[in-house]
């Protein structure tokens, strides 16, 4: 099966690179570009492990295939930080202990920070149904509703 | 070794504070490699070809035309896992699991397995090996699995445990009892009985990372194995005896981990990863996928429970007994033994008696989940105490109170109790604020309580000081959650340094002394003993060095904050040696110091929780919501608080879930119908309130600091404490496990007479 040559934008470098028509843009990220920080967790889109921004959208990239990031905007885990400036999100993941195993707080992480992008004073309800579509198995979420709530404190006041 | 474990009171600088986990940052910025992250040159993909039917021979396996494909570098049968258990009847399982030998014996059994150059060749390949199978009769369900006409699974199984042998053969593999005193007296005694049957389905760990391995095996006959485990000591031994090589010659490394909450205690996919390395001679990588991971892994048992317990007028419970059949998949197993002993270890008995029996089942083989069978247990005996209170007009905490386990009872499974933290935390239960709060219309609260054993077991740590003063810890339990925090607290703490200037990590399987795994609730028990034994060895080697440092006797060198500081006002013009000033010069002194430990950790405390709920029914649609969940536990000593309070959290989200929509469906065909997490629903962030925690501690009178395990009681309450709510809400008593909203719209209408019905 012959190729397909794609050109996108993750985390704001330009890259090309050749992926099969129906290999998933979770597969080029992992196994391609050395991109692991997004996980496959289940595959079919529950578990939210695999969520990256693609033009300013939440996606599970297991759910998007690798040819259609072609002229997009990729924004994956690996690009949250800025040098060793950690996002306001990750700081507060750590202080508040928000992860255990952490091999669902990339997804979260990418999650919280589309919403809010998208709404900067949330509740904690819209916090719960925001992060909904991504599942967590260590920490019965609440310490991660805590560290949205507090990196949203945060950077309003930045 | 000299070493004292017993606990002895101090004051703490560092054990009890919250700092951020060593390694936080790699796990916020993607960088932490977890088991499907590595990679090696060469490297081929590998896939499991898995029986579609619950239950049948396997005829005959014919890979040619899988061989043939391009891409294709080896395939594999159970004929390339020979079997080289010697006997080892547990063992044999292990490996018959891993690789269906005569019979398959579940829907996702393993029957072969291909390495190719990617994995769209591995799958095609999958499709075109051809099994005869002969399709034999199945049973999924623990009470049919039970009857005289069902299906027999393995015909070499004849009953363990009864007074007779049994002439012919039966999926009860084995009958346990526990008790002690003479129930039927107690029964003549009590004013109420409360006598009901319950049932639990089968959940699932639920860990978010599937397994995945990457194997290599060198014709040399060594080999490596990456992987996520919860014991890359124990995976070692497997594979190695299951591969015919010595444990030396593989080294295992834990990858960060995943999730593993029991499920990744066995191997399953390893010694096939290996296995096909080995023929193809290059290394393979195998993950699971997520339907593989809900076929073939993990789950815990499906339960059927009979209790019975009666009390008197003024509260005392006279007798207890209860008759516990859980499954074990198609091979045994000792889980209705782990729910009999656990299920009355909350109370102070007279007279009790407990039977277990270990059933088989078309069904995967059970594993591990966090304080395995003591959940249901719980939920059958907290439901009926619940009952009996209600019954006797008394409030329910206090009956439990009157009841409850105190320091020299003799526990229903036989040891008699140290300290203990039943009756405190009962008591910080009836306290809490929570008991107070106001309860709206179809609103109910439940409580219940729970216990799990803890457990101790081989660990071997190392400690060596840089010679900047820096100090590496090495331990060998896998860290499922913050353990490398918790135990560089400890190292900071006995060095008398800071927490920044330990360093901990998970070591391999070559650089280190067997370890058993992290189960049990021992991780930072253990390993915090056997750091704090290594630390002290340190120190005994940083006062010599001191002592030669200054020329003076090493017995007038005493350790205090960090310092070596010499004792005695002849020596009051030395000024102390800090640890970095010893290690800067260890060079000319002796060499590194480091210091080490192995042991047994005997002594873990048993834990007690009491968990508080309450819980909205729609009468309508059978739908619950959780409005306020609170935890209340033992935890000896909280070594990281905040980490503490996440086991709690986590556990109780667990015990929501199973509770409430967590269950294995199975078709006729004894198919599982819903391997996946969209049917298969974990609790999700908006299913769940805050669930608030009160750490008790009670200190574990056998170990230095008093820590007690944490990890797993806080889900052995939550099926009770919420069945409870659900029973309170709905006005009828609900006995089946999960209670999804048909469950509970059935029960509310049989209550009712069937008047809604129809």
């Amino acid at each position: 099966m012959a190729g397909v040559a794609v050109s996108t934008t993750i985390n704001g470098d330009n890259v090309e690179y050749l992926c099969q028509p129906d290999e998933t843009l979770l597969d080029v990220l992992r196994d391609r570009l050395g991109l692991t920080g997004a996980k496959e967790g289940c595959g079919t889109g529950d578990c939210g492990a695999c969520s990256i921004i693609l033009d300013d959208r939440l996606v599970c990239s297991c759910l998007v295939l690798g040819a259609e990031a072609e002229g997009r905007r990729v924004e994956t885990i690996e690009g949250m930080a800025h040098g060793d400036r950690l996002h306001p999100l990750q700081q507060k993941f750590l202080e508040h202990a928000a992860l255990q195993c952490g091999v669902c707080t990339p997804g979260f992480l990418i999650a919280a920070k589309d919403l809010l992008a998208k709404n900067p004073d949330p509740t904690e309800e819209e916090i719960r149904f925001g992060l909904a579509g991504n599942l967590c198995r260590c920490t019965g979420y609440d310490k991660i509703v805590r560290a949205v709530q507090d990196a949203a404190s945060v950077m309003k006041g930045a | 070794m000299n070493f004292d474990p017993r606990y002895s009171g101090r004051n703490f600088a560092s054990v009890g504070t919250r700092p951020i986990r060593p390694d936080g940052v790699d796990k916020v910025t993607g960088r932490a490699r977890y088991g499907a992250d590595f990679n090696m040159a060469g490297q081929l993909v590998g896939r499991v070809l898995r029986s579609p039917h619950a239950h049948a021979t396997i005829r005959k396996i014919d890979t040619s035309k899988a061989e043939k494909l391009n891409g294709v570098k080896a395939v594999i049968t159970a004929a390339d896992l020979p079997d080289l258990t010697d006997g080892d009847a547990a063992l044999y399982d292990i490996l018959d699991n891993c690789m269906a030998r005569k019979k398959a014996l579940y829907d996702g059994h393993a029957v072969a397995a291909v390495a190719a150059v990617d994995a769209r060749t591995a799958r095609q390949a999958l499709q075109l090996i051809e099994v005869d199978y002969e399709v034999l009769p199945h049973v999924t369900d623990v009470d049919e699995a039970m009857k005289h006409s069902a299906p027999v699974l393995n015909d070499t199984i004849f009953t363990e445990g009864l007074e007779q042998k049994p002439v012919k053969p039966s999926n009860v593999t084995k009958r346990s009892q526990y008790g002690h005193g003479d129930i039927h007296e107690g029964f003549g005694r009590a004013d109420y009985v409360v006598e009901r049957s319950f049932k639990t389905e089968q959940t699932h760990q639920g860990y978010i990372e599937p397994h995945a391995c990457v194997a290599s095996v060198s014709s040399d006959g060594t080999a490596d194995l990456w992987v996520c485990t919860q014991g890359h000591f124990v995976y070692r031994q497997h594979c190695a005896q299951l591969l015919g090589m010595e444990a030396s010659k593989l080294r295992v490394t834990s990858s960060e981990i995943g999730g593993g909450f029991g499920g990744k205690t066995h191997v399953w996919a390893e010694p096939v990863a290996l296995a096909l390395s080995r023929k193809a001679g290059r290394p393979v990588k195998l993950v699971m996928t997520r339907d593989e991971v809900f076929r073939a892994s993990g789950p815990t048992s499906a339960t059927s429970i009979d209790v019975r317990i009666g009390a008197r007028k003024d509260g005392t419970i006279t007798a207890a007994e209860a008759t516990l059949r859980y499954s074990c998949g198609p091979y045994a197993g000792m889980w209705a033994e782990l729910g009999a002993m656990t299920a009355f270890a909350c109370y102070n008995l007279a007279n009790v008696r407990t039977v277990g029996y270990e059933v088989l089942v078309n069904r995967p083989k059970t594993a591990a989940y966090r304080a395995p069978s003591a959940p249901m247990a719980a939920f059958a005996v907290e439901s009926a105490v619940d009952e009996l209170a209600k019954e006797i007009g008394m409030d329910p905490v206090e009956f439990r109170i009157r009841n409850a386990a105190q320091e020299g009872t003799r526990s229903s499974y036989g040891p008699v109790y140290g300290p203990i933290g039943i009756g405190p935390t009962l008591e910080a239960a009836k306290n809490h604020p929570h008991m107070k709060a106001p309860l709206g219309e179809n609103q109910g609260r439940g409580m219940a309580c729970g216990f799990w054993f803890n457990f101790g077991g081989q660990t071997c740590t190392d400690l060596n000081i840089g010679m900047d003063g820096s100090v590496s810890l090495a331990v060998g339990t896998v860290d499922v959650g913050g353990s490398r925090a918790s135990l560089s607290l400890v190292a900071a703490e006995e060095l008398g340094i800071a927490y920044e200037q330990v360093k901990a990590v998970v070591a391999d399987t070559s650089s280190l002394g067997y370890n058993d795994m992290t189960d049990g609730s021992r991780g930072t028990f253990s390993s915090s003993m056997a750091t704090i034994s290594a630390a002290r060895n340190a120190i005994k080697v940083l006062r010599e060095r001191a002592a030669q440092m200054w020329d003076i006797p090493v017995d007038d060198v005493v350790w205090e904050n960090g310092h070596a500081i010499a004792k005695g006002e002849k020596y009051g013009n030395l000024a102390a040696l800090s640890l970095k000033e010893i290690a800067a010069g260890s060079g000319k002194t002796g060499g590194p110091i480091a210091g080490h430990s192995e042991l047994v950790a005997d002594g873990a405390g048993v834990s007690f929780a009491t968990h508080i709920c309450d819980i909205e029914v729609d009468p309508e649609t059978g739908a619950t919501k959780v409005l306020r969940y609170t935890v209340v536990q033992d935890a000896g000593k909280a070594v990281h608080p905040t980490y503490v309070e996440g086991q709690y959290q986590g556990g109780a989200a667990q015990g929501i879930g199973w509770a409430l929509n967590e269950e294995y469906v199975y078709g006729k065909d004894g198919r599982l119908q819903n391997p996946g997490f969209l049917d298969y629903r974990i609790p999700v962030c908006s299913d769940l309130p805050m669930i608030d925690t009160q750490i008790l501690e009670i200190p574990n009178p056998n170990h230095p600091y008093g820590v007690r395990g944490v990890g797993e009681t806080s889900i052995v309450p939550p099926l009770a404490a919420i069945a409870n709510a659900v029973s309170n809400a709905a006005g009828v008593r609900m006995t089946h496990i999960p209670m999804s909203p048909p469950r509970i719209l059935a029960a509310i209408e049989a209550e009712r007479g069937g008047r809604w019905s129809k």
